[in-house]
């Protein structure tokens, strides 16, 4: 029986140093606005909490414990002096409505993260406020609209994504008013040039990819895109989920993107925090740039200040309640300054060398990489349609059965147009040693799938619970302990 | 081997419609429902809807995937079965029976020609498999 | 090079086994044209040492002095082992928990914030966490708008005594969904109950406290939304639900989704990020809740265990029908906000709560003193109030800056002589000392 913490409750138990002073002589609040009940919070002591969730921190797997190739996610290390950096009390103390004149300190922080991800990207100009990647796809997807409607152009209404795109991408569409328009991807994982200009045309407000495509392998044909979708009049947005790939070797803004945006939480190495925070800044070219949400940073005379809409008339607005994630932007500022120019480019380099290397350890092995015939990228996906047909051992139980091996399985299941998938990304931070032990598990648990099948379907046998009911949880939904 | 009633038409998106006079019941098939896998959602249409042909009505979900269900036929929402909101397992236990979606009182009582027979929604199940 | 292992060794025997000469042949299929060879205006790399020298001097530029500053983020003690533990590797650099049996500790965590976020709004359930406050508001509107379909009406109601920024954001975001949102006007800076046309409206946005500190009345602003069938959001901090009503007992029915920002459940202010943002509403209305939602279910054994659960809701599934695009949220943060719940229990954050309450009126008694001090509205308000200070504030405002006090928050543009009215904070952190230095500050003027 697991016990949550309201389990451990007790009336009347108190962590005692929180206490603030007490017993104040007068409630000025009125009495119909007050609470008749208290909430039901836990009361337990100082060291019952401390204990209950250091334990439920043991019951996960992370980085900092274990290989996590979880492709599209860029699971690299989280450098432990980036997060001491962001932690200063400077930092943590500032209040955000702080005068500027006070502010100069995080501003010129946040002024230089904005140029060098201008010059990383190859892009005009770069705001740093969208919260996560999610955000920063819809503030792309509004700034085309913006242009558009600028330009009385009312009829662009649709936004073309690959089938085998990210669900954000037609989720974003939505949010954005417009219409997700799918275009098939070929054999090779590349966009189909036929089926781009059947869906192309005079509605067309732009195109979302993300390069190297979701399908892990390099959008060959991006100038043939680039010109199919801009000679219709519409503009491309560039997905940077997968940017750790070509990080310094190529720019979005030379492969004629028009706006795009950055995962930090993944290229530039911000901690996960189990599901978030990331930060998802945007960039734009010359054309889009005017559009950008607002705040901004600008550097004056008179030192750093913030842009807002009263001098960057056709922004898009606001779109968080102050300056997006800022504790993550110092992180990503302070891991980029520790990489430096040769830095970035060693990133994509290992993490590419790495990749290839496992993938070809597995395809020698006797797995089927999705796109046998193309390179790796930062990552690759391995189909496990035949293991499952000849065993019926599936994708999803080899992950499960990755756990008792000690390594986090890879992402599952996506891209869907590849049956029974993996997608496998070890990052440049992994050593060889860990890759051979990864690559080693697979074979074993392929020889499992062969001999002892059950074995692998009722996996995982060594973690704090066996493979959990999901049907159950949505059926008989208990989502509170009360 | 999914099991199909050869009484039954059926929608090249996983449909099925049984039709009584101008009354189509209509459900998804046992391949449907074998590919979802474990039934957990499904959100019916508001009787007295107007629907078109192929146009979505319905939508059905499994832990790990949501499909929409598309009208077979054109007419009005008559009857929705509402045993599904409590027992979505229905579907999958009895998908051409107790597990029915809606019915709509057809506004042509001829059937589309798209709507399939049993026999070549099988041969179509097959190639979708492959 | 930092962070990557690769010995030479390593290297060459990798390239061998790929069969090829260097790692550049990996990026063959990347075109000449678009590839580029360096990074000329990037500076060299630099070691650890170097850069936390130069962030501890940024840092330091930024020590701000003494915080009366609220408006949305808030100035309040964080106990020692709130962020000990949340930094911990295990939480700090795990992903989102999809591989549920390896994520327990996070999943267990986000359950029990879920109970005690629906506890303190009284709800039914909450979400994981969404961006901020704001980005929370927009989701908010865009769910009552779905649940709400059968009203054809897309009239949204939010109070012109609504945080600014949120109101901008919610612009920036639920307009391209088709929804008109419209302005409901203030008397003495609380919404204007009789003055309102609730027709057709689909849903009516209260916040509670507003954004100029006061107490609105929650009770008939819900029952006369609930008269037209219109749904309330209330947009709370959830700080003042230790003292204040819960949503979920607004008027006779209870507001039907809450939002608002976690800030003030033991997050830094750190320039306003990264927060979170919370949702929680009605187990009627859950389908229509974006974003993740943990819930407890059973192995084949029987044991008890944890999952994401309601997945078919959410974009990776659902694509472009999903509630919300949403995707990474601020999960670090939720589990700092239920580590600081759990060590403060509800009698701690009713004590700080109420700490709060007495300190900002203490600081508003001591003011208002002085005979150009007063208060704006004579209305009852929570841990803010507007202190109107009988002249531009702008002068005032540099001398406290330049003697170490963060004053408040200036109000100019955005109600009636903002120029001269200033949004002022005492948490349970401020002195009487602190107090009284801005007394004696105000006089030297």
């Amino acid at each position: 029986m697991v016990e949550t913490i309201f389990d451990k409750s007790r009336p009347t138990r108190r962590a005692v140093a929180q206490r603030v002073k007490e017993g104040f002589a007068q409630q000025p609040l009125p009495e119909h606005q007050l609470r008749s009940a208290p909430p039901m919070l836990p009361e337990v002591s100082e060291l019952q909490a401390v204990r209950h969730f250091t334990n439920l921190a043991r019951k996960n797997f992370s980085i900092d414990t274990h290989f996590y190739p979880l492709g599209s996610c860029t699971m690299k290390y989280n450098p432990r002096g980036v997060h001491r950096a962001a932690m200063q009390e400077g930092f943590l103390n500032r209040h955000p409505l702080t005068p500027t004149s006070h502010s100069q300190g995080v501003l010129a922080c946040l002024f230089e993260l904005q140029e060098l991800l201008q010059n990383v990207t190859g892009t005009a100009q770069v705001c740093l406020t969208p919260m996560a990647g999610a955000q920063g796809e819809l503030t792309g997807a509004l700034m085309i609209k913006a242009y558009h409607t600028d330009n009385n152009d009312h009829e662009r209404t649709e936004i073309i994504v690959p089938t085998a795109a990210h669900g954000t991408n037609p989720a974003t569409a939505s949010m954005a008013g417009l219409i997700a328009k799918e275009v098939e991807v070929d054999a090779d994982g590349d966009v189909d040039l036929e089926s781009l200009k059947r869906v192309v045309g005079p509605k067309t407000a732009g195109i979302m990819l993300t390069n190297p495509s979701t399908c892990a392998v390099f959008e060959r044909r991006i100038q043939a895109i680039s010109d199919i979708v801009h000679d219709a009049g519409g503009l491309l947005y560039y997905d940077g989920a997968n940017l750790n790939a070509i990080l310094g070797r190529a720019r979005p803004g030379d492969m004629q993107f028009d706006v795009l945006h950055l995962n930090l939480h993944k290229t530039f190495a911000t901690p996960h925090g189990g599901g978030g925070p990331g930060a998802g800044p945007v960039g734009a070219n010359e054309l889009l740039a005017p559009y950008l949400p607002t705040p901004m940073v600008t550097k004056t005379e008179n030192g750093y200040g913030w842009l807002d809409r009263s001098v960057r008339p056709k922004s898009i607005g606001r779109l968080s309640s102050f300056m997006g994630n800022v504790g993550i932007l110092l992180r990503a500022y302070a891991y980029s300054m520790m990489l430096g120019a040769n830095g970035m480019r060693n990133v994509s380099a290992y993490a590419t060398l790495n990749a290839n290397y496992l993938m070809k350890r597995l395809s020698n092995a006797g797995f089927h990489p999705a796109y046998p015939d193309r390179r790796a990228t930062h990552e690759f996906a391995i189909s496990l349609r035949q293991e499952a047909k000849a065993t019926g051992v599936t994708a999803m139980d080899f992950a499960k059965r990755l756990l008792d091996y000690g390594f986090h399985a890879p992402t599952t299941y996506f891209p869907l147009l590849i049956p029974e998938c993996f997608l496998i990304e070890p990052t440049e931070t992994e050593t060889k040693e860990e890759l051979d032990a990864f690559a080693d598990a697979m074979i074993a648990i392929l020889k499992e799938a062969q001999t002892d099948p059950d074995l692998v379907k009722q996996a995982p046998h060594q973690q704090p619970v066996g493979r959990l009911d999901e049907v159950q949880a949505v059926r008989q939904l208990d989502v509170t302990a009360h | 081997m999914p099991d199909f009633p050869s009484d039954l038409r059926y929608a090249a998106t996983h449909e099925w419609v049984r039709v009584d006079g101008n009354r189509a019941t209509v459900g998804i098939s046992d391949y449907a429902q074998t590919q979802l896998g474990d039934v957990v959602y499904v959100e019916l249409p508001e009787i007295g809807t107007q629907v078109e042909s192929e146009g979505e009505v319905a939508v059905v979900e499994s832990v790990k995937a949501a499909s929409d269900i598309y009208a077979p036929v054109t007419g009005e929402i008559v009857d929705t079965n509402d045993e599904l909101e409590n027992a979505p397992e229905t579907v999958n236990a009895d998908p051409y029976g107790e597990g029915w979606f809606f019915i709509i009182e057809m506004s042509d009582e001829e059937l589309s020609n798209d709507l399939l027979t049993a026999e070549a929604y099988a041969a179509h199940c097959q190639e979708e498999g492959d | 090079m930092p962070f990557i292992p690769h010995t030479h060794a390593d290297k060459e025997s990798m390239l061998e086994t790929l069969g090829i000469a260097s790692i550049a042949d990996l990026f063959d299929e990347i075109p000449d044209r678009i590839k580029c060879d360096s990074l000329p205006d990037i500076p060299d790399g630099i070691s650890e040492m170097a850069m936390l020298h130069h962030m501890a001097h940024r840092a330091q530029e930024d020590a701000s002095g003494v915080c009366f500053l609220g408006a949305g983020c808030y100035d309040h003690y964080i106990p020692a082992a709130v962020w000990d533990i949340a930094s911990r590797g295990e939480f700090l650099t795990a992903y989102t928990p999809y591989q549920a049996e390896a994520s327990q500790g996070t999943l267990q965590l986000v359950y029990e914030f879920q109970t005690m976020l629906a506890s303190l709004t009284a709800m039914d359930v909450a979400n994981a966490s969404v961006y901020d406050g704001a980005s929370a508001l927009a989701e908010a509107i865009l769910m009552a708008v779905r649940v709400n379909r059968k009203s054809k009406s897309r009239r949204v109601l939010v109070p012109a005594s609504l945080h600014p920024s949120y109101l901008a954001t919610v612009r920036s975001i639920v307009t391209h969904q088709g929804i008109e949102l419209e302005l409901m006007t203030s008397h003495e800076g609380l919404t204007a109950v009789s003055d309102v046309d609730l027709e057709n409206a689909v849903a009516v946005v209260v916040q509670h406290p507003n954004f100029l500190g006061l107490l609105e009345d929650v009770d008939v602003l819900t029952n006369r939304a609930h008269d037209v069938d219109a749904l309330v959001i209330g947009v709370v901090n959830p700080m003042s639900l230790a003292l204040l009503k819960p949503p979920g007992d607004w008027g006779d029915t209870g507001a039907d989704i809450v939002c608002g920002d976690g800030q003030p459940l033991g997050i830094p202010m750190a320039s306003g990020g990264p927060s979170f943002g919370f949702l929680c509403t009605r187990m009627i209305h859950v389908r229509q809740l974006p974003g993740r939602i943990a819930g407890r279910t059973q192995d084949k054994d029987g044991n008890h265990g944890f999952v994401l659960t309601l997945q078919a809701r959410e974009q990776h599934i659902r694509r472009a029908k999903a509630t919300s695009n949403i995707c990474t949220n601020q999960g670090l943060l939720v589990t700092a906000a239920t580590i600081y719940m759990t060590l403060l229990g509800p009698q701690g954050l009713h004590e700080i709560a109420s700490s709060c309450v007495h300190n900002t009126h203490r600081l508003v008694d001591r003011l208002t003193e002085l005979p150009n001090v007063s208060m704006r509205f004579a209305t009852p308000y929570f841990h803010e109030c507007v202190l109107d200070f009988g002249e531009s504030t702008e002068a005032l405002q540099q001398r406290m800056l330049d003697n170490g006090i963060l004053p408040g928050y200036p109000l100019t543009g955005l109600i009636d002589k903002g120029d001269q009215a200033m949004l002022v904070c005492a948490t349970e952190v401020r002195t009487e000392q602190d107090i009284d230095r801005y007394y004696q500050e105000l006089t030297n003027g």
